[in-house]
C-alpha cells in the first residue's frame, strides 16, 4: 500500500484517540510499517466531536495530515456530519450503526456495526471503541488480526486486557458474521439487518 | 571548624570572620551604618558555632543590597536573578540533597518580585534557610516603595507616604507552612546569631526576618536620623515576645517591633514527604535521588 | 561514553513526540526536571513524572516558569543533568533565567513545544514563531544552540544531542519542537543503552586553590565544577571576571560577553547540523526545519515531477545558523525558498546570507496548521523562473 489515510471520529469519551493509537501501533510497530497519527486536542477532546487522523504507508510518512481519507470510521452523527464530505469517492465508511445514519455516495463502501450495543452486552460500554477496532480490522484487513490484537493488549490499561480482547473479538466476529465468508454466525436482529443490507454494498 | 578559628587567632590582624568571607572582595558596597554587614557577621558566626560543613553549604542571593551577600561569602555562592533565589536554591537542594542551602536576600527580592516562589516553597516545605533582611525599601535602586514599607512611610515612589498595606512577613511565612519563623533587628546580634545557629540545625523552610536600618534612603526620606538613631529606636521599640501570634506582629511606621521566635515545628520536608510517599506507592521500585546528586559517574 | 541504562526504555514504541522527548531526556541522563503545565508540552513532564521515581530522578512542578527555569539553572550546578519543558507563554517567562544560564555558562536543556502566538494564541495548535525568540529572547548579547526535530523519533534522538551540546559548550540548549511533532504519534525506536553515546559532565580536576570558574582562552570552554565539592566558588549574573567576581567595566564586559558569543560562533562549524538532498545542480533550494521540513518534501516531490531542479536543506541545528553553507550556495542557485510557520523569521537569515546573490522567497504561515504543499510548490515554481 503506498499510502492510505484514515479518519476516526466520535464524541469525547468514546475512546477515539485510543482506537487510532491501536491501529497505528499495530500497523507501525507490529506489522513493521509506518503510521503517523495526529490527534485532536482542546475542548473537543473533552466532549463534542473528537477526531484522530492516521496516515499509513509502507514507506516513511512525510505529510502528516490527511486530505481525502480512504477510510472513515465514525461513531457519532455529529462527527459524520462534520467530516463525511472529505471521504474519497471510492472510500470505505465504517460506522456505529445505532448512532449514525450514513448516506454514502455511489462508489463508497459502507459497513455498520452496533458497537455500543455489543459493548453493553459484554458488560462495559467503555469498550465500544475496541469493538469498533475489531470490526475495522475485519473490514480493512490492513493488518492481521493477531497484530491488531497485540496492539490492543499493549495499549489498554493493565488489568483490562481480557475484557478488551473479548470486545475486539466480538467486533471481529460481527464483521465475519455479517459481511465475511464463513465467520461464526451470531444472533442479530433480522429486520434491522435487512434494512442495513439495503444500504450497503460490498 | 575549630582549627580555622585557631588559625585566625594566631594571625591576630585578621577579622574573626575573615575565613568565611571573600576578603579579596572587601571592602563591600554597603553604606556606612547599613545593617546588612551586621547580619552577615551573625551568619558567619552561626556557621562557625553550628559547625556546619562549609564545603557542603551553598548560599544564594537574588538582587538588591542584600542580594550582594552571596558574593562576599566564602561558600559555593550564587548571585542570581531578581526574586529567583528561592527557586534557584530549590534546584540546588533537590539536585544534590546533601547540600545545606541558605537563601540570603532582601524583602523586595523575596516577597516582592519573588513572592510567588516564597509562598510555594513554604507550602512545599522545601529545605531552605531563608534569611530575609528587611529594610522597608528598595534600597539598591534608590528608595522605591517595597511590599514591606509601613503605612504612611515615605519612599521615592510614594513621595506623599505609602498607602499600600505591607506584608507581615512572619505571618505570611507561618500561614504558608514555614517550619521556623523568627524576627529580630540587627541590634540583637546575639539573638540573631542564635536564631541562625538554631535554624541551621533544623530542616524545612525556615524564615528569619532581620530588620535593618537603611540610613541612606529609608531613614533620610522619613527624616529618622542616622543609622545610629535607628538602632536606638530598635533598642527602645523592639519587644521580645517569643511564641507571639504572628497575626499580631505587623509593623507600623515607627512603632513597636515585635521580635522573637514565633514558629518552631517539625514537619516532613518536600523531599522527605516525596520519598515516603513513593516508598508507600512503589515499594522497592522507588529509587531516590542520590544525596550527592543525579547520575554522574563514569 | 555510554549512557546510564536506568533511563533507557529500549524497544520499538508508538509514542507521540512529547513522550519521545521525555524518553530521550531520561536516556541522556537527565535526572532533574522542573516545569509548569502548559499545552502542548505537558505530556513531556507527565511522562517523566511517571518514570523518574524508579530511576533516581526528581521532577518538581514549580509555581511558574520563572521558577522552573531558575530551579533548572540551580540544579545544573549540582552536576545533575536537568531540563525544563514549556510552550510559548512559558518560554517568554523563562527568558530571564535562560539569560542567567547563558551568563553563568550553565549546561541545561529547555524544551519549547511551540504553539501559535503571540500571547495565549493557539494553545493546542502548531506554530514555529518562537524560533527567533530562541535566538534573541533574553536581553543582552549571548549565543545559544537550538535544535528542531521533525518527528517523534527525532524528538528522542535529538534531545540526547541537545544534552550533549549543552555539556560540550556549557549553554542552555533550546529544543524547539512544535505542537505538530509533539502531538504526532509514530514509531519510535529506542536503542539499547550501550548504543547511546552521551557527553557526561567533565568536572575540573584542578584543586580549589588553582581553580577559576571562568578561565579560558579564546573559544575554549571553561572547566566546570559543582556545588558541594569544596571549591567555594562564586558565580553571578553580573558581568564577571575569570574568578566569577562582578567587575563593572567595559573591559570586563568584553572579556565576559565576547566569550559567550565566541564560544558558539567560533565553534559553529562543529555545532551546525543539517541534511541536504540533491543540492548539486539545483536551481532552487528549499530550506525548512521541524514539521515544515516534512511538508516541504512533499512539495519538492511535486516540483521535481514538473521537471524543476530542486534541492532541499533541512536545518537540524537552527542556531547557530549554517551561514557558511548558505553563502556558498548563494550565487549557484537561482533562489532559496523558506517555508516556516511564522510570518518570516529564518527567511531573514537566509536572505542575509544570500546577500543578493540569489533571490530569497519566504512562504509564511501564521500557525494553527501546516502549509498546503501546493503553496510551497507555487513558491518553488516562482523561484525557478
Amino acid at each position: 500500500m503506498s499510502r492510505a489515510e484514515i479518519r476516526i471520529t466520535g464524541f469525547g469519551g468514546q475512546g477515539v484517540v485510543l482506537s487510532g493509537h491501536i491501529v497505528g501501533h499495530a500497523y507501525a510497530v507490529n506489522a513493521g510499517h509506518h503510521a503517523t497519527m495526529i490527534q485532536s486536542f482542546g475542548p473537543e477532546a473533552r466532549g463534542s466531536a473528537c477526531s484522530t487522523m492516521l496516515s499509513i504507508s509502507e514507506e516513511e510518512v512525510l505529510y502528516p495530515y490527511i486530505r481525502r481519507p480512504d477510510i472513515f470510521v465514525v461513531m457519532s452523527s455529529e462527527g459524520y456530519e462534520k467530516y463525511c464530505d472529505e471521504l474519497k469517492d471510492d472510500g470505505t465508511l465504517i460506522y456505529e450503526k445505532d448512532l449514525v445514519e450514513p448516506q454514502p455516495k455511489k462508489g463508497q463502501k459502507a459497513f455498520g456495526v452496533p458497537s455500543t450495543r455489543i459493548a453493553e452486552s459484554l458488560g462495559r460500554t467503555i469498550v465500544q471503541n475496541i469493538v469498533m477496532v475489531g470490526f475495522f480490522t475485519g473490514v480493512t484487513g490492513i493488518v492481521s488480526r493477531e497484530d491488531m490484537r497485540k496492539a490492543v493488549e499493549a495499549s489498554v490499561p493493565s488489568g483490562t486486557e481480557e475484557l478488551n480482547l473479548k470486545a475486539f473479538d466480538a467486533g471481529w466476529d460481527y464483521y465475519q458474521t455479517e459481511y465475511g465468508e464463513g465467520g461464526d454466525s451470531k444472533d442479530e436482529e433480522p429486520q434491522e439487518k435487512a434494512e442495513e443490507e439495503g444500504k450497503e454494498d460490498r | 571548624m575549630s582549627n580555622v578559628k585557631q588559625k585566625v587567632r594566631a594571625e591576630e590582624a585578621e577579622h574573626p570572620i575573615a575565613p568565611y568571607l571573600r576578603m579579596d572582595r572587601i571592602p563591600h558596597i554597603w553604606c556606612p551604618t547599613c545593617g546588612i554587614g551586621t547580619v552577615v557577621k551573625c551568619y558567619a558566626t552561626a556557621l562557625e558555632e553550628a559547625e556546619v560543613d562549609l564545603d557542603k553549604t551553598a548560599i544564594i542571593s537574588g538582587i538588591g543590597c542584600t542580594g550582594r551577600v552571596a558574593g562576599y561569602m566564602k561558600l559555593d555562592a550564587f548571585h542570581t536573578t531578581h526574586g529567583r533565589a528561592i527557586p534557584f536554591g530549590t534546584g540546588l537542594k533537590l539536585g544534590r540533597p546533601e547540600l545545606n542551602v541558605t537563601v540570603f536576600s532582601g524583602d523586595g527580592d523575596l516577597v516582592g518580585i519573588g513572592g510567588n516562589h516564597f509562598i510555594h516553597a513554604a507550602r512545599r516545605n522545601i529545605d531552605l534557610l531563608v534569611i530575609l533582611v528587611n529594610n522597608f525599601i528598595y534600597a539598591m535602586t534608590g528608595g522605591q516603595n517595597a511590599p514591606t514599607t509601613p503605612l504612611v512611610a515615605r519612599s521615592s515612589t510614594m513621595p506623599f507616604g505609602n498607602y499600600e498595606a505591607p506584608f507581615n512577613i512572619p505571618n505570611l511565612a507561618k500561614c504558608c507552612g514555614a517550619t521556623y519563623v523568627a524576627r529580630w533587628t540587627c541590634l540583637h546580634i546575639r539573638r540573631v546569631t542564635k536564631a541562625f545557629r538554631e535554624a541551621l540545625g533544623k530542616k524545612g523552610f525556615r524564615v528569619i526576618e532581620v530588620i535593618t536600618p537603611c540610613a541612606t534612603l529609608y531613614s533620610r526620606l522619613n527624616k529618622l536620623g542616622t543609622g545610629l538613631d535607628l538602632m536606638k529606636f530598635y533598642h527602645d521599640e523592639a519587644d521580645i515576645c517569643h511564641g507571639a501570634d504572628t497575626r499580631d506582629v505587623e509593623i507600623d511606621f515607627q512603632s513597636r517591633i515585635v521580635c522573637g521566635k514565633f514558629v518552631d515545628e517539625e514537619k516532613p520536608t518536600f523531599s522527605e514527604r516525596r520519598e515516603e510517599h513513593y516508598r508507600n506507592k512503589l515499594g522497592d521500585d522507588f529509587v531516590g535521588m542520590p544525596s550527592e546528586g543525579g547520575w554522574l559517574h563514569e | 561514553m555510554k549512557t546510564d541504562p536506568a533511563g533507557v526504555l529500549t524497544g520499538t514504541h508508538y509514542f507521540d513526540g512529547d513522550w519521545a522527548c521525555g524518553e530521550g531526556a531520561m536516556a541522556a541522563g537527565c535526572r532533574f526536571v522542573a516545569g509548569y503545565p502548559i499545552t502542548p508540552s505537558t505530556e513531556v513532564v507527565e511522562r517523566i513524572s511517571g518514570r523518574f521515581p524508579t530511576m533516581g530522578g526528581t521532577f518538581i512542578q514549580m509555581e511558574d516558569e520563572l521558577g522552573s527555569m531558575a530551579a533548572v539553572v540551580g540544579a545544573a550546578w549540582t552536576g545533575t543533568k536537568c531540563m525544563t519543558v514549556t510552550s510559548g507563554p512559558g518560554f517568554s517567562l523563562m527568558m530571564e533565567n535562560i539569560g542567567l544560564g547563558a551568563m553563568m555558562e550553565t549546561p541545561c536543556v529547555v524544551v519549547n513545544v511551540q504553539r501559535g502566538g503571540p500571547s495565549t494564541g493557539l494553545p493546542t495548535m502548531t506554530g514555529q514563531a518562537d524560533i527567533m525568540q530562541a535566538r534573541w529572547g533574553s536581553h543582552g548579547d549571548y549565543e545559544l544552540i537550538s535544535l528542531s526535530p521533525q518527528s517523534p523519533q527525532e524528538a528522542f534522538d535529538l534531545v540526547i544531542e541537545a544534552f550533549n551540546l549543552s555539556e560540550l559548550y556549557r549553554v542552555p540548549v533550546m529544543f524547539m519542537m512544535d505542537e505538530c511533532v509533539g502531538h504526532m504519534t509514530e514509531k519510535v525506536i529506542i536503542p539499547p543503552a550501550e548504543e547511546i553515546e552521551i557527553v557526561q559532565r567533565k568536572l575540573s580536576d584542578k584543586s580549589p586553590e588553582e581553580y577559576l570558574p571562568y578561565d579560558f582562552e579564546g573559544k575554549e570552554i571553561p572547566e566546570i565544577i559543582r556545588a558541594g565539592d569544596g571549591y567555594r566558588f562564586h558565580t553571578t549574573g553580573l558581568t564577571h571576571d575569570k574568578r566569577g567576581y562582578p567587575v563593572m567595566s567595559a573591559e570586563c564586559q568584553e572579556f565576559n560577553v565576547r566569550h559567550l558569543v565566541d564560544k558558539i560562533r567560533q565553534n559553529a562549524d562543529d555545532i551546525v547540523r543539517y541534511d541536504e538532498e540533491q543540492i548539486d545542480g539545483a536551481d532552487v533550494v528549499v530550506i525548512a526545519y521541524g514539521i515544515t521540513a516534512r511538508v516541504t518534501r512533499m512539495a519538492i516531490d511535486m516540483a521535481r515531477e514538473k521537471g524543476v531542479k530542486v534541492g532541499f536543506m533541512r536545518l537540524i541545528v537552527v542556531w547557530p545558523f549554517p551561514e557558511k553553507r548558505i553563502r556558498e550556495l548563494a550565487g549557484n542557485v537561482k533562489g532559496f525558498v523558506v517555508p516556516e510557520i511564522n510570518y518570516g523569521q529564518v527567511v531573514l537569515e537566509v536572505e542575509r546570507c544570500a546577500a543578493g546573490k540569489s533571490t530569497t522567497v519566504g512562504v509564511p504561515h501564521g500557525g494553527g496548521g501546516v502549509h498546503d504543499p501546493e503553496v510551497i510548490l507555487e513558491a518553488i515554481m516562482g523561484a525557478a523562473q
